[in-house]
């Protein structure tokens, strides 16, 4: 079957010692970065970006990769036993892990998670390998009204499923695709809000602005909230469920792994969504609902095993179709455009050992997390003794050092001092920053399409509805819009996307 | 006008960003020839998204100042903080080739520190040692990056 020959090249690629190597060094990474708060996997892709460069593509893809699943594992890690979320997706997590590690089962909490995230990962893997042919397929026969139409329709949900009013949400699109025209016009070649700056003719880069936002800004936010960590070390024996922990936490693992794999497939999912649709779910059907928030081991269970499918599966959309889901997305597409490859229906074809060793290397990464985070639980603790000001001068440090490293000048050093102030600036009128990044992103992508649509039906706009498939796509993104705007699911989603 | 105070200081505020960015780019895009829908000049998107941009932030806007609207005071600013960390970003780009590496990453260390409350002497210089000693063992030893070291003068 073609899907075990893939998975057979796949495997090749990712055991070779080299890629084994980087997939371990961006697991460890990710823990590493799971655990510390304050420092999410955006901001360590977003420094890491410029070090890929030395690398091979594939390998450089699959230390990012690690980076980003190894930081659900390290985020559920710090949720458990200190009650702090390292990662937005682990905020669940904290309602009953925290509380099974107050009751001393901490070391069932924590492998319940891992055998969870692990289990999920293998599921999602498999979900990624089988789908991406069809998918592919289909996005071969897209012309540029249905890419026009899909990547719209991505943005739509993204923005629906950001926190904060939609409004703002699809507000902050625009403007990340007004940002996006910045420089070049591919089609006349002329300049477009580059001022004569030579550093802009190439559009504005996407490392310096994410780092703004997502290091430089964050850390003055942090600073502003000077709580203390007060840590409750205990020792962590008995890691082994017991036979009744086995015979409620499998079925929760199941429903959060279908959960998440589909969820993480939508635009804008992925694993915060994931994880907190899981743990309503779990809720809703649990036969105790009281023992929710009292250490239900179903509570850790489902949401752990759905925030990773979902995580994993968030892949889905970007490898075949060319639209990042997600913010971390995204910068996967930064990290791709470095080493020349762009993301759509082409990379499955023409580089099928980057494309199924990526898939690969993911199962390989859990399979490394499952043995690295059990037995380095201590270890992992104790790094949360680190003070947040010793720590975020090391973040400043590489986050710099990784901005000038991207065209070696200081001219990007200067954009990233500036997006700092700018996203400040949008941390205090609560405006979220990722519908932006998507918005930058996708805006080169999305104008060209709609100009060339627009060549091909001669400047016939009603063409976008006339084609059953973009008008399906656009479709879909209407009734999204108007499902937001009802108001029992407006309050209900305000309850959900709440942290 | 009583129904038209400003209720939600916070989205009133996101509104006029809104429109102050739609702003800036439609008038500097008015330098752009637009060219029709068939054949786009490079105008036409710009213009298109600025009107879209400033119509949204004038719902925005509107929806801060309806009667219905729930109030929401703008949040207090850290403007020390940012001065600190986005200052010490800027002196190590200024910095960089004049002092080299190791100068300017002290200089960046040693002011972004100052944006702690908690910040000491001590274990700021500490730490400053530690981290240059690694970022030199990383990056210029470990990965190779063509960073300059040592101050210019010294070349």
């Amino acid at each position: 079957m073609d899907l075990f020959h893939n998975l057979a090249i796949g495997f090749a690629t990712a055991a070779q010692p080299a890629n084994l190597l980087y997939a371990f060094f961006g697991c460890l990474l990710g823990t590493l970065i799971g655990v510390l708060p304050g420092l999410g996997p955006l901001a360590t892709i977003a420094m890491l970006l410029p070090i890929t460069y030395a690398l091979q593509p594939d390998a450089a893809l699959i230390m990012l990769a690690g980076i980003y699943y190894g930081a659900q594992y390290g985020g559920s890690t710090t949720a458990i036993v200190v009650n702090l979320p390292g990662e937005s997706s682990s905020v669940v997590t904290t309602i009953d892990g925290y509380q099974m590690a107050k009751q001393g089962r901490a070391g069932v909490a924590l492998s319940t998670a891992a055998i969870g995230s692990f289990f999920a990962g293998c599921v999602a893997t498999l979900a990624l390998a089988a789908l991406a042919g069809p998918l592919t397929a289909t996005a071969l026969l897209f012309g540029p009204k249905e890419f026009f139409a899909l990547m719209i329709l991505g943005l739509i949900l993204a923005s629906v499923l950001s926190s904060g009013p939609f409004i703002e949400g699809i507000g902050m699109v625009v403007l990340g695709m007004l940002l996006s025209l910045v420089g070049t016009d591919l089609n006349s070649g002329s300049q477009r809000f580059a001022f004569g700056i030579p550093q802009l003719f190439d559009g504005l880069d996407f490392v310096p602005l994410a780092m703004g936002i997502f290091g430089f800004a964050e850390i003055v936010k942090n600073l502003e909230q000077d709580d203390k960590l007060s840590l409750v070390t205990q020792k962590i024996t008995n890691l082994f469920p017991t036979r009744e922990d086995f015979r409620r936490m499998v079925p929760a693992m199941l429903r959060g792994t279908t959960l998440g794999t589909l969820l993480g497939v939508l635009p804008g999912g992925g694993a915060v969504l994931s994880s907190f649709a899981s743990y309503t779910l779990e809720k809703k059907l649990s036969r105790h609902p009281e023992q929710f928030g009292k250490g239900a081991i179903e509570g850790v269970a489902g949401p752990e095993s759905a925030n990773n499918a979902g995580a994993q599966t968030s892949f889905i959309p970007l490898l075949t179709l060319g639209v990042p889901s997600n913010v971390v997305m995204a910068l996967m597409v930064g990290a791709m455009n470095i080493h020349n490859i762009h993301p759509g229906p082409e990379v499955m074809t023409k580089n099928p050992t980057l494309f199924w060793g990526l898939i690969a290397s993911m199962w390989v990464g859990n399979l490394m997390l499952l043995i690295l985070n059990l037995p380095l639980v201590g270890l992992w603790v104790k790094l949360l003794t680190i003070p947040y000001r010793y720590l975020f001068p090391a973040i400043m440090v590489f986050c710099s050092i990784g901005v000038y490293s991207i065209n070696s000048g200081t001219f990007e050093v200067y954009e990233a001092a500036l997006f700092c102030v700018f996203g400040y600036i949008l941390i205090k009128l609560q405006l979220p920053a990722a519908p932006l990044l998507l918005g930058l992103v996708l805006g080169p992508a999305i104008e060209e399409n709609f100009r060339r649509a627009m060549v091909l039906s001669r400047g016939d706009a009603t063409v976008l509805l006339t084609s059953p498939m973009s008008a399906s796509l656009l479709a879909a993104a209407a009734i999204a819009i108007i499902l937001i705007m009802l108001p029992t699911i407006r309050a209900r989603r305000e309850e959900a996307l709440q942290e | 006008m009583k129904g038209l105070a400003i209720r939600n200081h916070r989205a009133f505020a996101s509104g006029a960003l809104f429109l102050a960015f739609a702003t800036f780019f439609f008038v500097t895009a008015l330098q752009y020839p637009a060219g029709t829908a068939a054949k786009m000049g490079p105008g036409y998107c710009p213009r298109l998204l600025a009107i879209v941009l400033a119509a949204i932030g004038l719902v925005v806007m509107f929806g801060a100042m309806k009667p219905s609207a729930g109030r929401e005071a703008l949040r207090t600013w850290d403007f020390k903080g940012l001065a600190w960390i986005a200052g010490s970003v800027i002196l190590f780009g200024a910095l960089l080739f004049p002092l080299g590496l190791v100068g300017a990453l002290f200089v960046l260390i040693m002011v972004s520190s100052r944006a702690s409350h908690e910040f000491t002497w001590k274990g700021a210089l500490t730490n400053a040692a530690v981290l240059i000693v690694l970022c030199l063992a990383v990056f210029v030893y470990g990965l190779g990056l063509p960073l300059p070291v040592w101050p210019s003068l010294l070349n």
